[in-house]
């Protein structure tokens, strides 16, 4: 006779190990809930950790800042005389994601209603492949390709621009040989492929009622993708370019490649046309030097603003996705 | 009123008299035309970089890589001023560095996704996914400082090919959850009803059932994120030194890997290490595409099918 | 083989909405039972807590007691594990793995449940495929997967897995509304052959199918959209569709409504 409570029909059947004791069971579950918990733990964890031990780092050298760390655009972190401030660092990195996103928002946008409502079917599929190499390329290679072959290439737009435009701030001279201009371009191609992944998503999701309806009212297809399904996707959009601002924001190598740093002591300047150090590249640049604990803590206050920034960006993409979701 | 008499003109859009486009239509195929126009154009700017830069590094970094040296000897004993040497230093490296950062990220993200998707009614799931999503924006810069501030500040252990492994952790393991969720979505629920109904218990339902169903998304998710964090420098430039040699070790000493080769010799203008520096960008960026478009193939060809 | 169930009192609810109220019934082993009624009446979520899987979803709980002879399902001391697989289901869309073989598919309750050696194995997928008339169709081809059989042939080899576990209770979800009438048919003959080792028990949209396979059928329904569904009235087969005692019954009976 068999039984719900004790051993079953299955267990019956001989073996060669007789029967599945039901203690072991159990325990298979507890085990594997239990590591699935642990790992969404250790995710958690490093999350807040990273947090906890970049302040952690920083916090003392903040006390021995002898300059206000936010308004001061001194860098100079010397043990004992600590005076570092990221008021220049900031400008640099805002002015190469801003110049980033300015380019690469409408150009994801646009190529992503190339993949959605553009291409043709045999066409979509390997174009959004070739548009997702691009994020597969290594950053060391887009900042090589950017300061070697790209860069020559703008000299004679950026010394136009300079020309014409030298007395407003942002265009002021003289020009360095990595400039602020060509980062920005280059760190637009990079994010290019989030942003029009993640716009190529909602895009394609634009019920096709919507767009039918547009259609059977007399729309043009251009009518039809304004009326329909850009307002559709604008939420995606708007994450979608927030996720590419944080990636732009925390990009390290390619900026530290292509962007001339400027020697320390320089006074505050606001031209694209000129070097600078953003966040990571400064950090990347001083690495060797990380030896004493109290200047290395300076970079490390630099790194913990950096991912203060980044998870705010991120945060704000990720509610964003979410919003929309309840409605969808 | 005079609408009336003029009869058609009633509405406030005057009615078409025939199909042929009337003028207020010519602006509107004109602005069409346009806009096609534009997007097509945005799609060519889009590829001429990637196009431009794999041209660039075929074209300034293939001499080398026919010749086997390249692919067995490392830069022991080589200046910029001599030509020769090898990039198996940098390549093993690499590899190891990876393999290190996979053993630990990829049961971390595999068991974190079976979370979010097969054990997802508690809170922890819905935190686990906002903070996989932070973890996927987490610059890698920063992931290197974080590491630096933990395992080699805190914990007093040296730099070394390990800690590049621990901060490659960190970007890797979004890659793996986001993925494995994905194809832990995509298994119809029924297959899971099926075997409990058989009195299987749960564990071994998503171990024998779930994962073998989603098995091809997850080793797409792997492939990916390998290809993602061996192209990362940020955590090489702060958590370990480079070495000319073969280092083998991951728990001490300098030890190279692609990008740092690639780094180390940027800046030189003497012909052999420009053309050293360019041959281990095309290697990394091989190694790369190669990872990332056979991940992509098997999720195309055995996908989950209902 | 085959045993008892005895229904006392159960309310089903999906977090705090109830969806079946009140229900009482006693299914005969050895027997056909058809659960019948409108659509969301409750019938596929009151077959779902005779085997447990009503808690397989999220906020899913009952209230009452489902007695397999003297045992209650409920009971704290009961791995609902077990009651699964003393318990069998059957589902409305056919569900073979698809990462399996058709041998392996019949053969995964057993080795899910640890039984190794294979000979049994062997001897128990060649029973269950001719207990489920599908021995002679597949016998060539048993390594090939199951998905690339026909849709009435899937179904019949998920019914082939859920016997190789030999059940005590085969619980029938809709088992043949994905199904064309010829394979319909088959499903019902197999239905009617089984009774004689299992205990049975169907839901069905199809009042014919009711009438055909089953000794006993259940009336299901709500008395409005947001109410929890109720049985109504179970009594044999026959005088169900000839006599029914509620006025109910007989209106959806007779295509009154519904």
């Amino acid at each position: 006779m068999s039984s719900i409570t004790g051993r079953s029909t299955v267990d019956q059947v001989p073996g060669p190990t007789g029967d599945v004791p039901r203690g072991r069971r159990r325990l298979g579950d507890t085990l594997f809930g239990g590591a699935a918990n642990l790992s969404g733990v250790v995710v958690i964890a490093i999350v807040a950790l990273t947090g906890v031990f970049l302040a952690t780092r920083a916090v003392p050298s903040l006390l021995d800042d002898k300059v206000n760390f936010l308004t001061s655009t001194e860098w100079v972190p010397e043990p004992g005389n600590l005076r570092f401030g990221i008021l220049q660092i900031l400008w640099t990195t805002v002015s190469i994601s801003v110049m980033a996103m300015i380019i690469a928002v409408p150009l994801g946008v646009l190529n992503a209603l190339f993949l959605t409502q553009y291409a043709p079917r045999w066409l979509a599929r390997p174009a959004a492949s070739v548009i997702d190499l691009l994020a597969a390329i290594p950053s060391i290679v887009y900042g090589l390709w950017g300061i070697q072959v790209f860069a020559p290439h703008l000299t004679g737009l950026q010394k136009a621009v300079n020309d014409g435009l030298g007395w407003f701030p942002l265009f002021e001279g003289p020009i360095s040989a990595g400039t602020i201009f060509i980062a920005g371009i280059v760190l637009a191609i990079m994010v290019l492929p989030i942003i029009t992944a993640l716009s190529r998503e909602v895009f394609a999701q634009t019920p096709a009622a919507n767009k039918e309806g547009a259609l059977a009212l007399g729309a043009t297809k251009w009518e039809m993708i304004r009326t329909a399904v850009l307002p559709f996707g604008r939420a995606g959009v708007v994450s979608a370019s927030m996720l590419g601002l944080g990636r732009a924001l925390g990009e390290t190598i390619a900026i530290t490649i292509i962007v001339s740093s400027v020697a320390p002591g320089t006074d505050f300047f606001a031209s694209w046309l000129q070097g600078g150090e953003t966040f990571a590249s400064k950090i990347a640049n001083n690495a060797a030097e990380f030896n004493d604990p109290s200047s290395t803590g300076a970079y490390i206050a630099a790194g913990l603003v950096l991912f203060v920034l980044t998870f705010v960006v991120n945060a704000i993409a990720r509610v964003i996705v979410n919003r929309r979701k309840a409605f969808a | 009123m005079s609408a009336l008499d003029t009869g058609h003109q009633t509405g406030p859009l005057q009615r078409a008299s025939s199909l042929a486009p009337s003028q207020g239509l010519a602006g509107r195929a004109a602005r069409n035309t346009v806009a096609t126009v534009v997007v097509v154009l945005a799609f060519v700017i889009a590829v001429i970089p990637l196009v431009w830069i794999i041209l660039t590094v075929l074209q300034k970094g293939a001499a080398l890589l026919p010749d086997a040296s390249w692919w067995l000897n490392s830069q022991r004993g080589i200046t910029p001023r001599i030509a020769g040497g090898g990039a198996y230093h940098a390549i093993i490296g690499t590899i190891l560095q990876a393999l290190a950062t996979a053993v630990i990220a990829v049961p971390i993200g595999i068991f974190a996704a079976i979370l979010l998707v097969e054990y997802s009614a508690g809170r922890l799931a819905r935190v686990v996914s906002f903070t996989v999503d932070i973890l996927s924006g987490l610059p890698s810069i920063v992931a290197a400082l974080f590491i630096y501030a933990f395992w080699i500040t805190t914990l007093g252990f040296s730099r070394s090919g390990f800690a590049v492994s621990l901060a490659l952790v960190l970007l890797m393991i979004p890659v793996v959850v986001r993925s494995t969720e994905e194809m832990l979505k995509l298994v119809p629920n029924e297959l899971r009803e099926a075997s409990f109904a058989l009195g299987v218990p749960k564990w071994k339902t998503i171990v024998r059932i779930v994962l073998p169903t989603a098995f091809s998304g997850i080793v797409t998710g792997v492939l990916l994120g390998l290809a993602r964090i061996m192209g990362e420098t940020a955590p090489l430039l702060i958590l370990v030194g480079y070495s000319q040699s073969i280092n083998t070790n991951l728990f001490s000493g300098n030890m190279a890997a692609l990008p740092l080769m690639i780094n180390n010799d940027r800046q030189q203008a003497l012909e052999p290490a420009v053309e050293r520096v360019w041959a281990a960008a095309l290697t990394l960026v091989l190694l790369v595409l190669v990872l990332n478009i056979a991940g992509r193939l098997i999720a195309r060809f055995s996908s989950v099918k209902k | 083989m085959a045993k008892r169930i005895d229904v006392k009192d159960l309310n089903v609810y999906y977090g705090n909405f109830k969806a079946v109220e009140d229900v009482s019934m006693t299914v005969e082993p050895r027997s056909v039972t058809a659960f019948i009624g409108p659509s969301g009446c409750g019938k596929s979520t009151f077959l779902r807590t005779l085997n447990r899987m009503h808690e397989v979803i999220p906020g899913g709980r009952v209230e009452g007691s489902v007695m397999l002879d003297e045992e209650d399902l409920y009971s704290a001391k009961v791995d609902p594990v077990s009651v699964r697989r003393t318990v069998g289901m059957v589902f409305q869309r056919p569900n073979p793995f698809p990462t399996m073989s058709i041998f392996d598919n019949v053969a995964a309750g057993l080795r899910l449940n640890g039984v190794k050696n294979r000979k049994v194995v062997t001897e128990t997928v060649e029973k269950s495929l001719r207990g489920a008339n599908l021995w002679n169709e597949v016998k060539d081809r048993l390594d090939k997967p199951g998905a690339g059989l026909s849709g009435g042939q899937q179904q019949r080899l998920c019914i082939a897995r859920a016997i190789a576990v030999q059940p005590e209770v085969m619980l029938m979800d809709e088992p043949c509304s994905a199904l064309d009438p010829i394979s319909t048919l088959a499903i019902e003959d197999l239905i009617v052959s089984l009774k004689d080792e299992f205990t049975i028990v169907i839901v069905t949209h199809n009042m014919q199918q009711a009438a055909r396979v089953s000794d006993r059928t259940a009336f299901f329904n709500l008395a409005a959209t947001g109410k929890p569904g109720r049985l109504i009235e179970i009594d044999d087969t026959a005088t169900i569709f000839s006599n029914p005692v509620q006025k109910a019954t007989e209106d959806y009976i007779s295509g009154r409504f519904g």
